[in-house]
């Protein structure tokens, strides 16, 4: 125990004595969750429209004033030919083309039936997809305000028509930084508790000072807790320092408990931690040990469901996903905030991630080799 | 030249003899690009949904099957009231509860208007708006198939085409992000810290005092990364075509050209990093920070850059893999040619000249 304690003194004595490892660990992370946030917005508005009008009557006139007063498009470009109206997708200026064939007004009078061309720059698929829905839900609008102009609305719906009514719980306005932030929070956490640990007992390996620690009496996991329990804290204050910021300039309060939060949290932490020490057990340089952890947090990011859904994903992708502790993080904080889960909602993310902590960190300690070479 | 060759070399085998890092330059961008490829999607589908059928009639188990049926749903509970919904939701388990209200076939077929209500969790609000518009599509059709016959009176249709990625794959977006991505990893990040190291070990110094000029030693560190690079580049866009089935639409000769043009740059941001970093710690952090972040963010792959706040917007400007995003995007997607990305290429050629010349520049012959 006395050990232990020295050891804890020296780990905290060299991380408060390195200035840039304070400004790494507090300042970057502010900084990241007050830019990130702002960047990361990915609600499907300002859809750049392009317009191809053959027919110059009332109506296509009309309908284009309806598309542009929706708030979700923005009138880009006003092409005499679909050629030069691709053109402005190309450059991209403009994300879709709608084409009024001439004669527009004269064939939905006459013959009852008129057809637009749309054609929709679709390299982001997602965007593609909701654009087109938009614009032909405002399409069958106008529509449906054309047809009331000539013919006289029945009192009764004349077919059997559905009703379908939406509600957005949890988060009503759709706010996307709502969604982002805890997310965002999880991801910083994170990267500074596996690579900071990973890279520290790296460094000592070539500096050569833990060949010191190697000839000393301490014991091997005596050893990993002396480094484990620094970064444990550090990461829980950069947690807090989050969350302030969370609710101080983005107002989101979580509906659940912040004790959910840091029960979670503090569980998970020796989980990642675990996993730096593991890799620093493999590596010899911290070239090598950078690339490795840089490499680790990069797909622990990106197959965590912090920026796409992991429903999407193909089933090899999901398994994936249920072996990367960050996507558990990620799934309970968004529970925790926006929804309100308690500890019993999120009780199997939490024995999995204690069975985490348990496999990186024994497997850690068995590797650790107090012998050099 | 035989001294810069030389010089080359002794990179080279520091590359070549450290199996391990080798190891990861050349598989990383492999296992990222399947990986990203495959599985970084925004497509919404197979989404976990709840139903909560109050009247149990022909018409809302014919909605629930058509439904349940559709590749964007995964129907795994049917529910027994508004609490259960909440409850379920807690837990994570569903993204959308759809609610019919009692006797909804009867409403539906004698006074023609029936309710369903689609409760979505919009904690996400993306996927939780794709999902109601999937959901109501689903509903409409099946409403229009009740009224088949009766041909409406005045109908515009509309005829939607889309463009150069018809199937609306995810992979067409991503695989030039990731490019961006690794490019911009493996030459900065490693040239930066390979520099650093020197410094660190002390070898600098027996570098430093060697006849050969500054500005070549520079030079003579980046060659090797420059290939290892090149060969990031190849195998990325082998698999992207082969395994991915992304296009190569435009032509490969401009591809490659530009791609060499950003490994460049990539690679002076790295010297410049290199110059002002002290430890390999900090070298790896201030490429975290300013390179795989903002590589991430601005490059306008993963998030719209016209939806950010006018800042970052401007800021987006000097992140040199947005201008490579473009490029890549219109020549490997849109198959356009030189004339489309003229613009973008002048720029990254200005940030490289700018990078290596303050590098250049900066670089200190003297230890501190």
């Amino acid at each position: 125990m006395r050990m232990l304690k020295f050891l804890l003194q020296k780990e905290l004595k060299q991380i408060f004595r390195d200035p840039a490892i304070i400004v790494i660990l507090f300042i970057m992370p502010t900084i990241q969750l007050l830019i990130l946030p702002a960047a990361a917005d990915y609600e499907i508005k300002n859809i750049n429209l392009g317009v191809v009008d053959h027919d110059h009557s009332d109506y296509s006139r009309q309908m284009i004033e309806k598309i542009t007063s929706s708030g979700y498009f923005r009138l880009r470009d006003y092409s005499p030919s679909f050629k030069q109206g691709l053109k402005a997708i190309e450059t991209d200026k403009t994300d879709l083309i709608l084409e009024i064939p001439a004669h527009f007004e004269r064939d939905l009078v006459k013959d009852n039936e008129s057809t637009l061309f749309v054609a929709v720059d679709a390299i982001n698929g997602v965007k593609a997809g909701l654009g087109g829905a938009y614009l032909q839900q405002i399409i069958a609008e106008y529509n449906q305000q054309v047809r009331m102009q000539w013919i006289q609305a029945p009192r009764m719906n004349p077919q059997p028509a559905i009703d379908v009514t939406s509600a957005d719980w949890y988060n009503p306005h759709m706010n996307y930084k709502a969604f982002m932030v805890p997310g965002i929070l999880v991801m910083l956490v994170t990267m500074i508790g596996s690579s900071f640990a990973s890279n520290n007992i790296v460094r000592e390996k070539e500096m050569g000072t833990i060949e010191q620690i190697n000839v000393s009496p301490i014991k091997k996991y005596q050893f990993i807790l002396g480094k484990l329990i620094p970064f444990w804290l550090l990461a829980l204050s950069v947690l807090t320092i989050g969350l302030i910021i969370a609710r101080v300039v983005y107002g989101i309060v979580p509906v659940g408990s912040y004790l959910t939060v840091y029960a979670f949290a503090s569980i998970y932490l020796v989980a990642v931690l675990g996993l730096g020490l593991l890799l620093s057990t493999y590596a010899q340089t911290q070239q090598q040990s950078m690339l490795v952890s840089f490499f680790v947090t990069m797909i622990f990011n990106l197959m965590s469901g912090l920026y796409t859904p992991i429903e999407s994903m193909p089933m090899w992708a999901q398994w994936i996903t249920r072996f990367n502790p960050v996507s558990y993080f990620i799934e309970v904080m968004r529970m925790v905030v926006l929804k309100g889960s308690s500890l019993g909602d999120i009780r199997f993310h939490i024995f999995i991630i204690i069975g985490f902590a348990i496999f990186f960190n024994s497997w850690a300690i068995f590797n650790y080799s107090k012998r050099v070479g | 030249m035989r001294q810069f060759l030389i010089f080359v070399k002794k990179e080279w085998l520091h590359i070549w003899r450290d199996r391990r890092t080798l190891f990861i330059l050349i598989w990383m961008p492999i296992v990222q690009i399947i990986l990203y490829g495959f599985a970084l999607t925004n497509e919404v589908k197979n989404s976990n949904i709840a139903i909560f059928d109050q009247s149990r009639d022909v018409a809302s188990k014919a909605i629930s099957d058509e439904i349940a049926a559709s590749r964007y749903f995964n129907l795994v509970k049917n529910v027994y009231s508004y609490k259960d919904i909440g409850a379920t939701f807690r837990q994570g388990k569903i993204r959308m509860a759809i609610v019919f209200p009692e006797n909804f076939s009867y409403e539906l077929l004698h006074t023609n208007n029936a309710q369903i209500q689609l409760i979505a969790d919009a904690s996400d609000p993306n996927t939780a708006n794709t999902l109601t518009n999937y959901a109501a599509a689903i509903i409409n059709d099946y409403q229009q198939s009740l009224n088949q016959n009766q041909q409406l009176p005045y109908t515009i249709k509309a005829q939607v085409r889309m463009l150069y990625n018809p199937e609306l794959k995810g992979a067409y977006g991503f695989v030039p992000g990731v490019m961006a991505l690794v490019l911009m990893l493996v030459c900065a990040m490693m040239t930066s810290i390979a520099i650093v190291r020197e410094k660190e070990m002390g070898t600098m110094e027996v570098i430093l005092v060697s006849p050969l000029q500054p500005f070549r030693i520079i030079i003579a560190k980046t060659v090797p990364y420059l290939f290892v690079s090149l060969l990031n580049i190849i195998s990325i866009l082998l698999l992207s075509v082969y395994v991915l089935d992304v296009p190569i639409r435009g032509s490969l000769t401009l591809l490659m050209a530009e791609s060499t043009l950003f490994t460049i740059t990539s690679l002076s941001v790295g010297i410049l990093i290199s110059n002002s970093a002290k430890t390999q710690q900090a070298a790896m952090f201030a490429s975290m920070m300013s390179l795989f972040l903002p590589t991430l963010l601005f490059s306008g792959f993963l998030f719209p850059i016209e939806n950010m706040p006018l800042p970052l917007q401007i800021l987006s400007n000097v992140v040199p893999s947005k201008w490579y995003y473009i490029i890549i995007k219109d020549i490997m997607i849109k198959g356009l040619g030189f004339t489309a990305v003229w613009k973008e290429t002048l720029i990254l050629v200005g940030m490289t000249a700018a990078l290596l010349g303050i590098s250049i520049r900066k670089f200190k012959i003297r230890l501190a």
